[in-house]
């Protein structure tokens, strides 16, 4: 036999709940109502959250914001599957993992309006600093993993990245390893399709993301990124798989960013509005409304009923985010060594 | 007291460090089965499994950036890169992440972690195996990096290392892995990371170096006055201990085997002229490579400084 077939693929995309709202019994989740309705609160506080950081930096009262609008689904989805002990290593475009998962506020907006001291993580809180350098969380994602399984420890450790991060070397090396060691990790890819200005067919060739992980030696699956039902569901059964040490998974979450990449961007020069139109009528939130509305639960007032817990929440944060003194010129050698060199020494001295 | 080389010396380090202290794991290519390319690690998987001792792809990049993971959780890791020509696919793990992570997070995590690189030239190797670019790694703030130069140092500066909050790029020169045979003893002993080591005393002028060149240096001045101080550490480097040797001798030249333009003896000439110049009787001397890229095995004498260019250095500070 000269040639033979020796591997044959498939690769998976899960939806659960469609455009109209409509969720298929077989893969619907169990979860109350009480829980949906929690999970519907966490979507809109990260999208009033991201539209006040917007305007914040528009008012020059915060620095360079990159917004997470449209995401919500993916974000919130995957963090309320999470554990407050799980290890979780972001990136930057993930507010509303953070939101989820308790983060102080006043934290989150401190450190984009360029304080120091906001990046000292909760102690209740196993997640990494916001990653700026694409994809380079993720080989220390699977250390923490590594070090988990070292301990015994029954935790995962998830690390959250966008499209671009795929194409990175960090992405291979991560992915490699973990599927080496059959590590306790999952890795959320948020593809977003739009690295700045790249869209995704220009950042691969490959069909899907969610496929690359075949190569790897492990389990790949795209889902709906705008449903939170299916992302909740993929993530849920990726940490369970994960603390069971059945190994790592990868969950590409198709969804889109309907901003700028930061503030600093204007997406017009390289998108057209009418792709933005398509997504924005795909909007995760508008999806779980109308879940919910078939229900019988959700109607307009209820919605700017909570709108309006969330925003006095957030309206809550800025003020303690404004009313922290500015950092004195000693933060500057804070925590740079546990002992400063002699040189940092002086240095400090004179500041 | 046995009388070890440094790879036996670095070797029986990590061994006691790992019997005492289970958060130390080895991690890096090769260094498990095969115990290393140079047996720095070997029998270490045997003693302590395959655990404690992992045997990684080939991933310079993910070597360290799990190294940091893991130092985060709790462990105290210790990667290998092979050789320090590939350390440079780390270079962002290490400047980004490592050195920054006690920064960051304001001190709620920290990275103490020791990377153990190969380094430097004379062993006849293939490109990118004889590389010396220590000051490049010495601008980054947050990270200590440490040249022994010999056996003894080696293990007392190791398990300093092993025992530092921060992360920690242990040097390790191949020339001299096998060179140089010393009494090491076996047990603790800490060799103080920061401080230099008067490796020669001496009046008439100082004479630093660190890592492979101080063997060089050592049989070059024989037959001078001079006042060896070997640094062991290059950040943070010992400058009191500079001062006051210079203070003492009036002159100084600086040895080191990397290319002269920014390599680490800038860093020492400039620290000396700010705090000493007025007791200086003559121009601070760098000896140094020159600036081309490291050659291979057939240019490599003529590349790396030797006893003609030091004596030659000696002979002209001490004219004034």
């Amino acid at each position: 036999m000269p040639e033979e077939l020796i591997a044959d693929f498939q690769v998976k995309r899960l939806q659960v709940l469609n455009e109209r709202g409509e969720a298929d019994p077989e893969f619907m989740p169990e979860l109350s109502e009480a829980v949906i309705w929690r999970m519907y609160e966490l979507m809109l506080l990260s999208r009033i959250f991201d539209e006040r950081a917007v305007a914040l930096q528009r008012e020059g009262r915060i620095g360079t914001y990159p917004s997470i609008q449209g995401q919500e689904a993916a974000q919130v989805g995957s963090a309320f599957a999470l554990t407050q002990k799980d290890w979780v290593f972001p990136s930057f475009r993930e507010m509303g993992v953070h939101l989820t998962l308790g983060y102080p506020i006043p934290q989150i907006l401190m450190y984009w309006g360029g304080d120091e001291r906001a990046q000292k993580v909760p102690s209740h809180l196993n997640i990494f600093p916001f990653c700026v350098a694409v994809a380079s969380q993720i080989p220390q994602a699977v250390g923490a993993a590594l070090a988990a399984r070292y301990r015994r420890d029954p935790v995962a450790v998830v690390t959250y990245f966008g499209d671009g991060a795929t194409s990175k070397g960090d992405f291979h090396e991560g992915m490699n390893m973990a599927g080496v060691f059959n590590l306790p990790l999952v890795f959320i890819c948020q593809n977003n399709q739009w690295a700045i200005s790249v869209p995704l067919k220009s950042q691969t060739a490959s069909a899907s993301l969610a496929q690359k992980a075949i190569a790897y030696g492990f389990e790949g699956v795209q889902v709906d990124g705008n449903d939170i039902f299916a992302v909740y569901r993929a993530t849920r059964q990726a940490l369970e798989k994960a603390r069971s040490g059945a190994g790592p998974t990868f969950i590409e979450c198709l969804t889109y960013r309907m901003a700028d990449h930061t503030t600093a961007d204007d997406a017009g020069r390289y998108r057209s509005p009418e792709e933005v139109a398509t997504w924005r009528a795909r909007d995760p939130i508008l999806r779980l409304e109308r879940f919910l509305e078939g229900r019988g639960v959700w109607s307009p007032e209820k919605r700017e009923e909570a709108a309006a817990k969330a925003a006095g929440i957030v309206d809550e944060g800025i003020r303690e985010m404004e009313a922290q003194p500015p950092p004195a010129a000693a933060e500057l050698f804070e925590e740079v060594l546990a002992t400063l060199t002699p040189r940092q020494a002086g240095q400090r001295k004179v500041q | 007291m046995a009388q070890l080389n440094m790879v036996q010396a670095i070797n029986q380090a990590l061994a006691e460090e790992m019997a005492r202290d289970d958060r130390v794991l080895l991690l890096g290519e090769d260094v498990g089965r095969n115990g290393g390319v140079f047996r720095v690690t070997e029998g270490l998987q045997e003693r302590f499994g395959a655990e404690r001792v992992l045997d990684t792809p080939l991933c310079e990049s993910a070597i360290v950036g799990a190294a940091i993971g893991m130092a985060a959780y709790g462990l105290r890791p210790v990667p290998e890169i092979q050789f320090m020509g590939f350390a440079y696919s780390a270079f962002e793990q290490l400047f980004a992440h490592a050195a920054r992570l006690r920064s960051r997070s304001r001190g709620r995590f920290s990275c103490p972690l020791v990377v153990r690189t190969p380094y430097g030239g004379g062993i006849k190797a293939p490109e990118l195996h004889e590389e010396s670019t220590e000051a490049l790694f010495c601008q980054i703030p947050g990270l200590k990096v440490v040249v022994p130069s010999g056996p003894y140092v080696a293990k007392g500066l190791l398990l300093a290392a092993l025992r530092d909050p921060d992360p920690v790029l242990f040097l390790e020169p191949t020339r001299l892995y096998r060179l140089l045979r010393e009494e090491v003893p076996e047990g603790e002993y800490l060799v103080e990371l920061g401080r230099a080591r008067v490796a020669r005393p001496g009046k008439s002028v100082t004479v630093v170096a660190w890592g492979s060149m101080l063997e060089r240096v050592l049989k070059s001045v024989e037959g001078y006055d001079a006042e060896v101080l070997d640094l062991l550490t290059l950040n943070p480097f010992d400058i009191e201990g500079v001062i006051n040797s210079v203070r003492k001798t009036g002159r100084l030249v600086i040895v080191h085997e990397a290319a002269k333009t920014c390599g680490f003896g800038a860093e020492v000439a400039a620290t000396v002229a700010e705090e000493a110049i007025l007791y200086l009787r003559g121009p601070i001397l760098r000896v140094t490579a020159p600036d081309v890229p490291v050659p291979l095995g057939k240019l490599i004498d003529y590349y790396l400084p030797g006893p003609v260019q030091i004596r030659a250095a000696l002979d002209e500070v001490l004219q004034y």
